[in-house]
């Protein structure tokens, strides 16, 4: 072998591979088109402009995010509530970031800090099966995050001004579809009864608890989602510490 | 096409903490261990917030957003589509709004 031929686990980041991650994302995009609508329309409701959700879709680019705050949004807007209410919905993508090290750790500059800024559930979950299954061109992971983010600012586009001429009033059944977003993403996350049964019941209970007490935003979903991890994450290291499977 | 002070601030605070997750957490992560406990945590983080989220507005909403959140369960796992199950969910709700008063039932 000579020294110019590529090792096989070398990476690269080549335009090949972004163009390939930009087509793999295209089935993605209707399944982004209910949620993204959604948004749109909870920001139309919530009075914000569509400038200003424009804004928000494009430099925030974190759908549950996006709708947890709306959801907390008020006149004036909550600036502390909707950037920790931000904070504990994204915080969840710290370690994907880590997983993707081996592809990453090769990158420099923009090629590294733009493709995070576009890093989301699907474009991570399709990047560690391609980076199991031995591919090494990080474009990839770029290609579906772009993908992804423009059909999410389309798909929002599309809710605001639908929105906007529709007036939907904000407790049509509609913005059940909040609640079923958030439903459905719980669905993938169950790692069985074992695991997430109390802390889930303790997350919820919680913060029904402290909804019913009228606690300020969003301080029901922060004590209901650490009085739960808490737990969960306590049991799991007693449980590791006992040995009693 | 305006954009008030107030707004710009609050979603530059949640673009901030966003890409702090998105990058920070790559950056931090891959130079730090954190504990075990902080870890776990992190891991059992999503799941208690989406259902801290969605029980106060369920209890709220009475048996026709129980109906609806069963059928959001159960099409989101037959077809692991997200978009679907919304879809679905929301039909159902929509559907028992516009049945009940048809059928003299309150929700």
């Amino acid at each position: 072998m000579s020294g110019s031929s590529p090792r096989p686990n070398r990476v690269v980041f080549t335009r090949q591979g972004v163009w390939r991650g930009f087509v793999v994302s295209m089935p993605l995009w209707v399944g982004m088109l209910p949620f993204g609508i959604v948004i749109g329309l909870l920001s139309a409701a919530k009075g914000l402009s569509f400038a200003e959700t424009m804004l928000m879709t494009t430099i925030v680019f974190a759908g549950a995010a996006q709708l947890v705050a709306l959801e907390l949004w008020t006149d004036p807007a909550p600036i502390l509530a909707a950037t920790i209410a931000t904070l504990v919905v994204n915080i969840r993508m710290a370690p994907m970031g880590a997983a993707l090290a081996p592809w990453l750790d090769k990158l420099r500059g923009w090629k590294l800090w733009g493709t995070l800024a576009t890093l989301v559930d699907h474009s991570f979950a399709l990047a560690i099966a391609e980076q199991r299954a031995g591919g090494r061109d990080a474009g990839y992971l770029l290609g579906i995050g772009l993908g992804i983010w423009i059909s999410w600012v389309a798909c929002v586009a599309m809710g605001h001004l639908g929105g906007g001429m529709l007036q939907v009033s904000p407790g049509h059944p509609l913005f059940f579809a909040s609640i079923a977003a958030f439903l459905s993403i719980l669905v993938p996350l169950w790692r069985g009864a074992r695991l997430d049964l109390l802390p889930w019941l303790v997350a919820g209970l919680v913060a029904v608890a402290a909804h019913r007490a009228a606690l300020p935003v969003p301080l029901p979903l922060l004590a209901g989602t650490f009085a739960g991890a808490t737990l969960g994450a306590w049991l799991e290291i007693r449980g590791r510490a006992v040995r009693w499977k | 096409m305006e954009v008030r002070l107030d707004v710009l601030l609050a979603i530059l605070g949640m673009a901030l903490v966003t890409y702090a997750s998105r990058a920070g957490g790559y950056a931090v992560l891959r130079a730090v261990r954190p504990p075990d406990f902080v870890q776990v945590l992190l891991r059992h983080l999503p799941g208690c917030l989406f259902v801290a989220y969605v029980a106060p507005p369920l209890l709220a909403g009475g048996w026709p957003a129980w109906i609806g959140a069963v059928v959001v369960v159960l099409v989101q796992i037959a077809s692991r589509n997200l978009g679907i199950a919304i879809l679905a969910g929301v039909g159902s709700v929509w559907g028992l709004h516009w049945a009940l008063p048809v059928l003299g039932l309150t929700p």
